[in-house]
C-alpha cells in the first residue's frame, strides 16, 4: 500500500502507522462517561469506505485522514490532521 | 551413453558449443554447453529418469522446459549450499554444477521406498485425515517422522545459508512481466513513447515461446527481430531489461514484487556480491506478458519419463538442439501441437505417429504424415507401457472404440494452453472461461494492470504483437508519455483449433498432480465424499499445493471435478490465487536482515568507553546497554552489582541514562498541553523546576512516566521511558495535532540528541564541581532538589543539569550534546577519581529503584492504574486530561485492586524470585486464592536480603502480614512479608541533603 503524505509524497506503507477509525471524536471534559466510554471503545468495523487515522512516523511525523476502502485497499483521500504541520502562531 | 551428449544435434540451438561445461548427477560426470538448463543438458546426455515422486516414489522424468515443471526436482549444489526442489528446467548450467535426484533411496534406479506404490490404497485422498488416527500419540512419534522419510521433497542444507541476498526498491512508469512477443512489442512502444520501462523476464535469455517456435516477425527470422528489439531496448536510458527476474506478486498501490536471481547461475556469488536480490517495484502501470502454459491430458501413465510436454520437447529441441527422445508419437487436442511433430521431422528425428483427439486435421497436417511416413490416429492415448528406463509403448482408444499400439521412445503432449493467469487474478480476481480456447483468460485485472498475448488468451505470434505494442503503448499514454511510438511490429497469425480433452479413462494411474502425486481417481474420490468445491478438493487432495502451485495440474484437476459433478467447468470454478508466483527463498525476504542485523543496533554515547571497561551489556528493546561492570575477583553479577549499588550509597557513581525518551515541548501553550496528557500539572511548574509526571492511556491505564523540566516560559524538557520513547511521542503528536489543534505548541524528539548521565551519591556535588564551571552555584540552596536549569562546563559547553534522584541518593543527571557523551564518561572517571567514582548499570540501577520503591516496566505494565501504583494523589481535580474520565470507573477504582506493596521473605536467607503468587498464609493456592503475584526483585545490599515490589491486593492496607510466596514453576512456596515499598531512607532525606 501506497500512503500520499500531504508533506512528503506519496511513500510507501512501511513509513506509516495505523491507529484506526477517525471518526470518533473525544467528548468534552463535561461530556460524562457514558460519551467517553462510547468514543474510547466503540468502533465501526467497516467493509468498505472508511475514515482512518494513520501517522507518518517514517516521515514528517503528520498524523493523517486517510479515506480508504477497507476491501480493496484503495485510497480516495488524504488530509493532514487539523494540528499537522506548522505552530498556529497568531492563529 | 550417457556422458557423451548422444542426444545433442549436431547443429542449431542456443547454446555456446565452444564453453563446454562440466557437471554431476547423482554422483554420474557429464558434459553440457554454456545456455544449457540443467534440464536440457540431461536430456542431452539421454538421462531420462532424474527423481521418484512425492508420494508412491514413482520413476520421473522432466514434463517441462520451464518454471512449471512439477517432476524434475533437484537438490542443487551442497553442503551449506545444498538447495531442495530446484527445478532442474530453469537452474543455469555452471561448470561443476552438482544436483542429485530426490526422493529416493538407496539409488534412483533401485528404491526401497517404491513399495508405497503397492501400500497405495492408504495413500489416497484425505488419508493425512483417515489413517494413522489412532493412538494420538503415535501421530507425532511414529506416523509423521515414518509418513515425512517415505513421502517428502528434498532435504533442506540444515546449516546456516553463507551467501547473502538484497532487498531492493525500483520506480518506473511501467514494469513488463515477460519478454516474449508480448512483452518485448509493450516494452518497445511504451519505451519508444518515453516512459520508464522495466521488462523482467525470468528465464536468462529474452524472447520467450520465440527462442523454441521461431517464426518471422516484421519479415525477419524471430531470433533477428529479437536481437534488434533488444538492441534498441538496450539503448533507450529509460529502460531496463532485467533477465532471471521473476515477477512473482502485486501489492497494493503499483507495487509489485520480483525476485532476481542474480548469481544462481554461478556456483558461488562472486565476492562481495549478493545471490538473489528481492525488487518491489512500484510501477504506474504493468503489461502481463507472462505467455501460457501448456497443459497436459491426463490417462494411465502420463508420468512415465519419456511422456513430456509438447512446446517442452520443441524447447529441448530447438532451443537446446538436444533430443528428448529419437522416436517420438505425439498426442494432441489442438492444432499447435502438431508444431512438434514439425519440429521433429525438421531435426531428423522418426514420429512413430499423432494421435489427435479432433475430429479432423488439416490437409497440410495430412500431407505433413504422408511425407514423414507417419500414421494419424483418431483418438487418445490411454495407457503407457514403461517404466524407470522411459516409455516403450503407447495404447490408444481409437474413436470408434478400436485399439491401437504406437511404439515409441518419448510421447509428446498437448492439451491445449493455459494463459499465466496468476497475475491478473491476485486481488482476488477470477478468470473467465473462453470456450473458443478451452481456457481460462483474465477478466480484469488489479489496479493498473492488463494482460496481454497468450497470457490474455491470445495464442497467434501476430495477435502477441498487436496486443504487447498496444497495451505498452496505451500504458504510456496513461502516464503521460506521449513520444512517437514507431510502427507496430507484424507477423502471421498460426491457425488455432481445439477440441477440449482432459482425461482419458485407462488402467492404472493417472496424475493430475504429479508433483503430489494426486491423480484422476483422487478427484473422483473427493467429489464422492463431498468435497466438490474446488477449495475443498485443493485441500482434501493437496492438488495444486506443492511447490509448482498446480501450474499444469490445477485446470485439468477442476475440469475433471466439473465432469464428475456434472456441472460446466466456469460453474465449477478456480480456487483463490494467490502469490508467490515462483517459490521465493525466505533468505530473499530477509535480504541483510539476520543474524546481527536482524534489526538496528542502536549504541548509547558512551557505549565504546563502556566497553573499553569491559561492562556486559543487555539488550533492551534496539538498545545494548551497560548491564554492570564486573571487576576482576568478582565472582559472579550480583558481587559485582552489589559493589556498584554500595559505591554510589556511600561515594559516587555514574550511569548512562541516554536511552529515556526525550522530548521538547515548545510553545506559549506548552504548559496547557502538558496539562492534558499528565495526571498531574505542568503549568504550574515553575521555570528552572523538574516535576515527575504520569501519563494515562484515555481507558485510565497507565501508559507512562517520567520527569520534565521546565527550562523556560514556554519551553519543556520531556522525558519518557526508554521502552516506550517512540511511543509515547506519537502518541503526544496525536494529541497535539488531532486531539488538541487549538494549542500552539511544537514537539522535537531529542532523544539522539542529548546524552544523559545520572550522576547519585553523597560526593555527586563533588564531583559536580570538577565538571562545572565553578560560577554556577550547585549548593543546595543555589541548585534545590529538582531544579533544573542549563549550565556551563569547564571548557564552555552548554549542558542541562537536573537535580533529580532515581536512586534516592543526593543526584543530578545532566546533559550534554551527544557527540559529547564519550568525553563526558572519561571526564567523570578522571573528575571523580578523587572520590572513588564508580560506573554502573542497569541492574546497578534497577536494585536502587527497587529500594526505593519506584515503580518501572514490571510495573506499568498495562493494566494498573495510578491508584495501584500508589501515585493516585497526584490525578489533579482541577483539570481534564487523557484517562481522566475512564480512570474513574467502579472497577478501576475498587478497593479490592491489586496495589504495589513492598514484599520480603521472612527468613532473611532466602531468594525472592519474581513472578511468585501472593496467597494468604492457610489457603489452598489456587486461581481463587491468587492476590497478586511478586514483579520486580532483587539483592539489596543495604537491607542486606532479597526484597521486592509486588502487585497485591489491598497490599497497602496489609503492611506487616505474612503471606505466601508461591511459585509453582519453580517449585517453591516460602513466607513473606508484606512491607511499605520504600525500604531504603522512607523519609527521602538524602535526595534532598
Ligand atoms: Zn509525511
Amino acid at each position: 500500500m501506497r500512503i500520499t503524505c500531504p508533506f512528503c509524497g506519496e511513500r510507501e506503507l512501511g513509513e506509516f502507522t495505523y491507529l484506526g477509525d477517525a471518526k470518533p471524536q473525544r467528548p468534552a471534559a463535561d461530556a460524562g462517561e457514558d460519551a467517553v466510554y462510547n468514543y474510547v471503545y466503540l468502533r465501526d468495523n467497516i467493509a468498505g469506505v472508511m475514515s482512518e487515522h494513520w501517522y507518518h512516523g517514517g516521515g514528517c511525523r503528520a498524523w493523517l485522514k486517510v479515506t480508504r476502502n477497507t476491501l480493496t485497499h484503495e485510497i480516495s483521500a488524504v488530509e493532514a490532521a487539523a494540528g499537522a504541520g506548522a505552530a498556529k502562531v497568531g492563529a | 551413453m550417457a556422458g557423451d551428449q548422444a542426444n545433442r544435434l549436431t547443429s542449431g540451438g542456443l547454446i555456446d558449443r565452444s564453453t563446454a561445461l562440466s557437471f554431476r548427477f547423482d554422483g554420474k560426470n557429464f558434459l553440457g554447453f554454456k545456455g544449457d538448463t540443467l534440464a536440457s543438458a540431461l536430456v542431452a546426455n539421454g538421462v531420462k529418469l532424474v527423481g521418484r515422486s512425492f508420494k508412491y516414489h514413482r520413476p520421473r522424468g522432466i514434463l517441462t522446459a520451464g518454471s512449471e515443471e512439477p517432476n524434475a526436482l533437484v537438490e542443487l549444489r551442497s553442503g551449506a549450499r545444498r538447495e531442495p526442489n530446484t527445478k532442474a528446467t530453469t537452474a543455469e548450467l555452471y561448470e561443476g554444477l552438482e544436483a542429485a535426484s530426490q526422493n529416493r533411496w538407496p539409488s534412483l534406479n533401485f528404491d526401497v521406498m517404491s513399495v508405497n506404490q503397492l501400500f497405495s490404497p492408504i495413500f489416497v485422498a484425505g488419508f493425512y485425515y483417515k489413517t494413522f488416527m489412532w493412538p494420538a500419540k503415535f501421530w507425532e512419534a511414529i506416523y509423521e517422522p515414518a509418513i515425512r522419510r517415505a513421502a517428502g521433497l528434498g532435504r533442506a542444507a540444515g546449516v546456516s545459508d553463507p551467501d547473502h541476498y538484497d532487498k531492493a526498491w525500483a520506480h518506473c512508469d511501467v514494469v513488463i512481466a515477460g519478454s516474449g512477443p508480448a512483452g518485448l512489442a509493450a516494452a518497445l512502444a511504451a519505451g519508444r513513447s518515453g516512459a520508464r520501462v522495466i521488462l523482467c523476464e525470468e528465464d536468462f535469455v529474452v524472447g520467450g515461446r520465440l527462442l523454441a517456435d521461431g517464426g518471422a516477425i516484421d519479415g525477419l527470422p524471430a531470433a533477428e527481430w529479437v536481437a534488434r528489439a533488444v538492441a534498441e531496448l538496450a539503448a533507450m536510458p529509460d529502460v531496463r531489461i532485467m533477465t532471471r527476474t521473476s515477477l512473482f506478486g502485486v501489492y497494493d498501490g503499483g507495487t509489485y514484487g520480483a525476485i532476481e536471481r542474480v548469481n544462481d547461475h554461478l556456483p558461488v556469488p562472486p565476492e562481495h556480491q549478493v545471490r538473489q536480490r528481492l525488487w518491489r517495484i512500484v510501477a504506474k502501470r504493468c503489461v502481463v506478458a507472462a505467455g501460457a502454459i501448456e497443459r497436459p491430458v491426463v490417462f494411465a501413465g502420463n508420468d512415465t519419463p519419456g511422456v513430456m510436454m509438447a512446446s517442452a520437447m520443441r524447447s529441448y529441441i530447438n532451443r537446446y538442439a538436444a533430443t528428448p527422445a529419437r522416436r517420438i508419437a505425439l498426442f494432441t487436442n489442438n492444432e499447435d501441437g502438431w508444431r512438434t511433430a514439425e519440429t521433429a521431422i525438421a531435426a531428423g528425428l522418426q514420429v512413430a505417429a499423432v494421435i489427435d483427439a479432433r475430429p479432423d486435421v488439416s490437409p497440410a497436417h495430412r500431407s505433413l504424415a504422408s511425407k514423414g511416413g507417419f500414421p494419424v490416429l483418431h483418438g487418445s492415448v490411454s495407457g503407457v507401457d514403461g517404466g524407470k528406463g522411459g516409455v516403450r509403448k503407447i495404447s490408444v482408444s481409437l474413436t470408434g472404440g478400436a485399439r491401437a499400439e504406437v511404439e515409441a521412445d518419448g510421447l509428446a503432449v498437448s492439451g491445449g494452453w493455459n494463459p499465466a493467469v496468476g497475475l491478473t487474478s491476485y486481488h482476488r480476481g477470477r478468470p473467465k472461461w473462453r470456450d473458443d480456447i478451452a481456457a481460462f483468460v483474465p477478466d480484469g485485472a488489479p489496479p493498473g494492470m492488463v494482460a496481454a498475448g497468450a497470457a490474455n488468451g491470445a495464442f497467434g505470434l501476430g495477435a502477441c504483437l498487436r496486443e504487447g505494442f498496444e497495451a505498452g503503448a496505451a500504458a504510456a499514454r496513461d502516464v503521460g508519455r506521449s513520444g512517437n511510438i514507431g510502427s507496430m511490429p507484424v507477423a502471421d497469425d498460426e491457425a488455432f483449433s481445439i477440441t477440449p480433452l482432459w482425461h482419458v479413462a485407462g488402467k492404472g494411474k493417472a496424475f493430475v498432480d504429479q508433483q503430489h502425486d494426486v491423480t484422476a481417481s483422487d478427484v473422483e474420490l473427493a467429489q464422492r465424499e463431498g468435497f466438490q468445491s474446488v477449495e475443498h478438493l485443493k485441500r482434501y487432495t493437496t492438488l495444486g499445493m506443492a511447490t509448482d502451485q498446480g501450474k499444469t495440474s490445477n485446470v485439468a484437476g477442476l475440469a475433471i471435478m466439473a465432469a464428475v459433478s456434472g456441472k460446466s467447468i466456469p460453474e465449477t470454478g478456480t480456487t483463490i490465487y494467490r502469490p508467490p508466483y515462483v517459490p521465493v527463498a525466505i533468505g530473499a525476504f530477509a535480504g541483510h536482515h539476520r543474524d546481527e542485523n536482524f534489526h538496528a543496533t542502536r549504541l548509547t554515547p558512551s557505549h565504546h568507553w563502556a566497553a573499553e571497561q569491559g561492562a556486559v551489556f543487555v539488550d533492551t528493546g534496539l538498545w545494548k546497554r551497560a548491564q554492570w561492570y564486573p571487576r576482576a575477583g568478582e565472582k559472579d553479577w550480583l558481587e559485582s552489582v552489589t559493589r556498584e549499588v554500595k559505591a554510589v550509597r556511600n561515594g559516587v557513581g555514574f550511569c548512562d541514562v541516554s536511552t529515556l525518551g526525550k522530548i521538547d515541548v515548545h510553545g506559549p501553550d506548552a504548559g496547557a498541553f502538558l496539562d492534558r496528557v499528565y495526571i498531574n500539572a505542568f503549568s504550574s511548574l515553575a521555570v528552572g523546576k523538574a516535576r515527575y509526571g504520569l501519563m494515562l492511556r484515555e481507558d485510565g491505564i497507565v501508559y507512562d512516566d517520567g520527569t520534565t523540566s521546565r527550562l523556560a516560559e514556554d519551553h519543556y524538557f520531556l522525558t519518557t521511558t526508554t521502552a516506550k520513547a517512540g511511543l509515547v511521542m506519537q502518541h503526544l503528536e496525536f494529541c497535539r495535532q488531532v486531539l488538541f489543534p487549538e494549542l500552539d505548541v511544537q514537539l522535537t524528539s531529542v532523544s539522539d540528541q542529548w546524552a544523559q548521565f545520572s550522576i547519585a551519591g553523597p560526593k555527586t556535588r563533588d564531583l559536580l564541581k570538577e565538571v562545572v564551571d565553578p560560577a554556577e552555584d550547585l549548593s543546595n540552596e543555589g541548585f534545590p532538589f529538582m531544579g533544573a536549569r542549563e549550565v556551563q562546563l569547564c571548557g564552555g559547553l552548554k549542558a542541562r543539569l537536573f537535580r533529580i534522584s532515581f536512586s534516592g541518593e543526593m543526584a543530578f543527571e545532566i546533559s550534554v550534546p551527544a557527540r559529547y557523551g564519550e568525553a563526558m564518561a572519561r571526564n567523570l572517571m578522571i573528575a571523580g577519581k578523587p572520590f572513588g567514582v564508580t560506573p554502573y548499570g542497569t541492574e546497578a540501577l534497577g536494585v536502587m529503584r527497587i529500594e526505593k520503591g519506584h515503580v518501572a516496566g514490571p510495573e506499568l505494565n498495562g493494566t494498573t492504574t495510578a491508584g495501584d501504583l500508589g501515585l493516585g494523589k497526584m490525578m489533579s481535580t482541577k483539570k481534564d486530561f487523557i484517562g481522566r474520565v475512564m480512570a474513574g470507573r467502579e472497577a478501576l477504582v475498587a478497593p479490592n485492586r491489586q496495589v504495589v506493596v513492598g514484599i520480603k521473605p521472612t527468613d532473611k536467607a532466602r531468594r525472592l524470585r519474581s513472578g511468585a503468587h501472593i496467597i494468604p498464609k492457610g489457603e489452598t493456592p489456587g486461581p481463587e486464592n491468587d492476590q497478586g503475584y511478586v514483579t520486580s526483585v532483587c539483592f539489596s545490599p543495604m537491607l542486606d536480603q532479597w526484597i521486592g515490589l509486588g502487585l497485591v491486593e489491598r497490599g497497602r492496607e496489609r503492611i506487616g502480614e505474612i503471606v505466601r510466596a508461591h511459585d509453582p514453576l519453580r517449585s517453591e512456596d516460602y513466607d513473606v512479608e508484606l512491607c511499605n515499598s520504600v525500604f531504603y531512607d522512607p523519609d527521602g532525606g538524602r535526595q534532598r541533603g
